[in-house]
């Protein structure tokens, strides 16, 4: 036994504590029940609710559990006399101003309060006099204030204060007159905002969503995974008449923890979205109509064996989301090779595939998500990260408050929500030199062994103070992580950054990772969901296309899956082009767009996530899976049943499964051990280019955009972190073209043009521009990134 | 951004706010936000706004709400528009003893205003003073702009008033 053991007594029973524990942390850790409020495992201790008061001998006075560390041989009474006296009587003081108002409180049936009330609460009160009441705030779209029924456990605040990074809830005023809330009028814009509902023991702050839609005794819990980004945090969906009513995260200490972000949480509401296809659709004669299953699904058979059949297997193509289950990809992938094209992609967001033969099994995190929080250096490059994958930003914020240099080479100066050691934000051209100059700072200065066949391309790179800085730190830290972003992953030159960076990982010891993009990116590789590998990588066929070249060769007859091409794609406008060129699209969708109706010939209505079981593999190469736990909306079917039908009706073998989990035996049979290796997994580079000058175009696909669910989840619209359809350049280029904010401005592509509001952005380095994919008006533009035009307009 | 928030701080104020920072760590500039907050006051004749707030948030690296949490806790500041000449009558037990409820009724029908209210022409306010002022031997008393006036009468409250511009 370690002198740090000790033996405390709680309730006549010996308990052994490690010193300097709270008491409440061995009492939960012994399952002995000590009611609280404002404590809370995942914040610091307030002690400001009194709740958990207990007997302790000696102490004159009751103490609070969650504030009195434990010391040999103290005896703690937690059910006495004196201990219940003090309970009930912080009841008492706490009920004087709460309202009794469970019946329409939204919280009522999961509220910590009414339940200790049960225990603890007397029948009557002893008050007489008004109780105060607070005027509600509007603080967004997400979260519903009702601060007269605020107890001040301050969990909400300390939340903003330690978690999310910005303190947004505050106390003001005092005594009686302190208030929860933001004090000025304003919505509270943490991408995990929504985790204050569910720390809030009352029914302060509820989901705004939620809001009297069910009462939370009649909901049935399920759980799921989230299907947003990589993480793959837990979830519970609660459930009332087979009809999702809201998502809570579920623990899971090595990934999500207990947080979930508002994208994951809020994003339910787009399974009841007004754009939901509820019946498989056909267009005869450029008008839709319903039909039933089998006449859409012969549509489909005739449609595609036509082109196949006059034009060759390889004027077929399928995108995929890489939101679409494991099954879904693998599914996919066997049908389209099964009818004889290679032709399959789910890198929508993806320009630069030159190097994809020599790319790692799938995009790994490099190390486990919760391994990232003791690291001591991360260097990210192209990546928004608190917003693109919040979870993984919030290991990140984790390792900075614990004293990790956090370094970043990104086109935009987003916002950290921790401190950032060292920062440059450059263009996008400028980031491959950039980053070329951090391997050539360590060949100077450090004793790191850098690739002799990099080492002298690198000769006319040029280093400065903060390159030399950036080496420095990664050489010289235990356990530093390279992490390659989205913004990264859709660079034009992809391929070099992934080598170069991968080359200062290899030469410094450090791991390398990709914070991929979608729920099951991961698994989009590995089911085979790329036009260079089947499912587990085998590689020994003929490369088929990938996401931009099916644009660019205009195929003739496209798949669809839970794709939105002209929103999801690096090059909206060829996407568009390539859509409309085609002969035949069947569109795998969960909703109607006019965009799909235009360029569609069959559209199959798909389950969304919760109606359908399935697998995502995420970020750390965690296999997860899932039941469906409400029926699919209307004639809506689970996207690996479609696509099994569908391999019956074109005669092909092995197609013939039962269940969801015949589909994942196969394909984890196909996939074997699931290991995680980026080293090496590059091709070094012919040469590194010079920066070009003009303008260059950087787009962003903001957290709310993702994918065509986030898009329908209302409330999520209704937050900052949506596409605005405008143009961001920053203070220099608007005086150089001398536009205004609010301006019009032209904004021309290759051949393409479009009329765009100006918004003064000022953390876009000289000479780009921003622009947010995924909204209608920026369609008509062309690649995510490269030169671009701008005029008065 | 943070630029303009903060030019609203006067230089003097700013001078102000420097002189406090010297006295505390570099990386515990919040200490003087109390200071910062009275010198922001000040400036602004007798009341605090939310830009400058902000501001003083700005100038001491902490979060917006961090400084509305200590301006909306102490009652020496004023968070609404009131006069510039604040008057704190102490109607604590030795005050009341002596008669402050008689200088309070004076004041507030010499002025036209009841406690805690402002005068239309933005000149007094009568803020409504809960704490004793300290000044026993001297009651009944009362505080304007942090200026003792003891052994008051009537009379000499309103000549202490006339003499204010």
């Amino acid at each position: 036994m370690s002198d740090d053991q000790i033996t405390i007594e709680v309730d006549g029973k010996e308990l052994p504590a490690r010193k300097g524990q709270m008491l409440i942390e061995v009492t939960d850790a012994h399952d002995i029940y000590v009611p609280r409020f404002c404590y809370h495992n995942k914040l610091t201790i307030a002690a400001n609710c009194r709740m958990c008061l207990v007997e302790v001998e000696k102490a004159p006075k009751a103490l609070p559990a969650c504030a009195t560390p434990v010391m040999d041989g103290m005896k703690v009474k937690t059910r006495s006399r004196a201990a219940l006296d003090a309970q009930k009587s912080i009841m008492e003081f706490l009920l004087i101003n709460h309202p009794l108002d469970c019946p329409i409180c939204d919280q009522g049936g999961e509220c910590e309060l009414q339940d200790l009330a049960m225990g603890y609460g007397r029948d009557v009160s002893r008050y007489q006099e008004k109780k105060r009441v607070v005027k509600d705030k509007n603080i967004g779209s997400l979260i519903q204030t009702d601060l007269t029924r605020c107890i001040h456990c301050t969990r909400c605040v300390r939340f903003g204060e330690e978690i999310s990074g910005i303190r947004e809830m505050g106390a003001t005023g005092r005594g009686e007159n302190m208030e929860i809330g933001t004090y000025i009028e304003k919505s509270v814009v943490s991408e995990m905002s929504g985790n204050v509902i569910d720390l809030c023991p009352v029914g302060a702050l509820t989901s705004k969503p939620f809001r009297y839609s069910a009462r939370t005794w009649e909901l049935i819990q399920r759980d799921g995974i989230a299907p947003h980004d990589s993480v793959g945090s837990n979830i519970h969906i609660h459930i009332k008449d087979d009809k999702v009513k809201r998502v809570v995260p579920a623990e899971n200490e090595s990934i999500n923890e207990v947080w979930l972000s508002d994208r994951d949480r809020f994003s339910y509401e787009a399974i009841y979205s007004e754009d939901r296809l509820q019946a498989p659709m056909v267009k005869e004669e450029g008008s839709w109509k319903e039909v039933d299953w089998e006449t859409a699904l012969d549509r489909v058979k005739n449609g595609l064996k036509q082109v196949v059949n006059t034009h060759g297997a390889d004027q077929l193509g399928a995108l995929a989301s890489p939101s679409s289950t494991l099954e879904e990809l693998y599914l996919l992938q066997k049908f389209i090779r099964a009818i004889g094209s290679n032709n399959i992609d789910s890198r929508l967001k993806q320009a630069d595939f030159s190097d994809q033969d020599s790319a790692p099994a799938f995009p790994w995190l490099g190390k486990s998500i919760a391994e990232i929080e003791s690291l001591q250096s991360v260097l990210l490059i192209g990546s928004n990260v608190r917003k693109d994958q919040p979870i993984v930003n919030h290991r990140i914020r984790k390792a900075a408050l614990k004293g990790a240099s956090v370094m970043v080479v990104n086109p935009v100066d987003y916002d950290f929500n921790y401190p950032v050691a060292v920062k440059r934000i450059i263009s996008p051209d400028e980031m491959i030199s950039d980053v070329a100059s951090i391997l050539k700072a360590l060949t100077e200065n450090t004793s790191a062994n850098v690739n002799e066949q990099i080492k002298h391309k690198l000769d006319h790179v040029k280093t400065s103070d903060i390159h030399d800085q950036i080496a420095d730190n990664l050489v010289n830290s235990e356990g530093a992580i390279i992490l390659l972003g989205n913004l990264a992953t859709s660079h034009p030159q992809f391929s070099m950054l992934r080598s170069l960076a991968g080359e200062i990982a290899k030469a410094t010891a450090c791991s390398f990772g990709y914070l991929s993009e979608a729920a099951n990116s991961s698994g989009s590789w590995l089911a085979g969901a790329i036009p260079h590998r089947r499912a587990g990588g085998e590689k020994n066929m003929a490369t088929g296309l990938n996401a931009m070249d099916m644009l660019q060769a205009q195929l003739r007859a496209f798949v669809l899956l839970g794709v939105e091409p002209e929103l999801d794609c690096w090059d909206s406008q060829l996407a568009a082009q390539a859509m409309n060129k085609a002969e035949f699209v069947v569109s795998l969708t969960s909703y109607k767009s006019d965009a799909i109706e235009s360029y569609a010939d069959v559209m199959l209505p798909v389950s969304v996530f919760a109606e359908t079981s399935g697998t995502y593999i995420n970020n750390e190469g965690v296999v997860q899976s899932f039941d469906g736990v409400v029926s699919p909306l209307g004639e809506a079917r689970p996207a690996w049943k479609v696509l099994r039908v569908l391999g019956n009706y074109f005669d092909l073998d092995g197609f013939e499964y039962q269940s969801s989990k015949d589909v994942l035996t196969e394909t984890m049979q196909k996939i074997g051990n699931i290991k995680g290796d980026n080293l090496d997994q590059w091709q070094l580079p012919a040469s590194i280019e010079q920066p070009q000058n003009g303008l260059q175009r950087i787009t962003e696909t903001p957290m709310n955009m993702i994918d065509s669910i986030c898009r329908r989840a209302n409330a999520l619209q209704q937050t900052n972190d949506v596409s605005d359809g405008t143009i961001h350049i920053n203070k220099n280029l608007a005086e150089k073209n001398k536009l205004n904010s609010d301006d019009k401005a032209k904004v021309e592509q290759e051949n393409n043009s479009a009329i765009l509001k100006v918004v003064i952005d000022d953390r876009l380095p000289d000479d780009c521009v921003l622009i947010q994919s995924a909204h209608p008006s920026q369609i008509g533009l062309g690649p995510s990134f490269g030169p671009i035009r701008l005029a008065k307009g | 951004m943070t630029e303009t928030k903060t030019t609203i701080l006067s230089e003097h104020t700013r001078s102000e706010i420097d002189e406090w920072l010297k006295k505390y760590p570099d990386d515990q500039k919040q200490s003087a936000v109390l200071a910062a907050l009275r010198e922001a006051q000040h400036q602004n004749g007798g009341y605090l706004t939310t830009e400058l707030m902000d501001a003083v948030a700005d100038y001491l690296g902490m979060p917006d709400i961090a400084v509305y949490e200590v301006a909306s806790f102490y009652s020496m500041f004023e968070t609404e528009p009131v006069g510039r000449h604040s008057i704190s009558v102490c109607t604590n037990i030795s005050c009341m003893l002596m008669g402050s409820d008689t200088i309070v009724d004076h004041l507030e029908k010499k002025l036209g205003i009841k406690t805690g209210e402002s005068t239309a022409d933005g000149k007094f306010f009568i803020k409504c003073e809960e704490e004793c002022l300290a000044a026993c031997c001297g009651g009944p008393m009362m505080m304007i702009d942090h200026k003792y006036y003891e052994n008051l009468t009537p009379d000499k409250v309103d000549e202490i008033l006339d003499e204010l511009d």
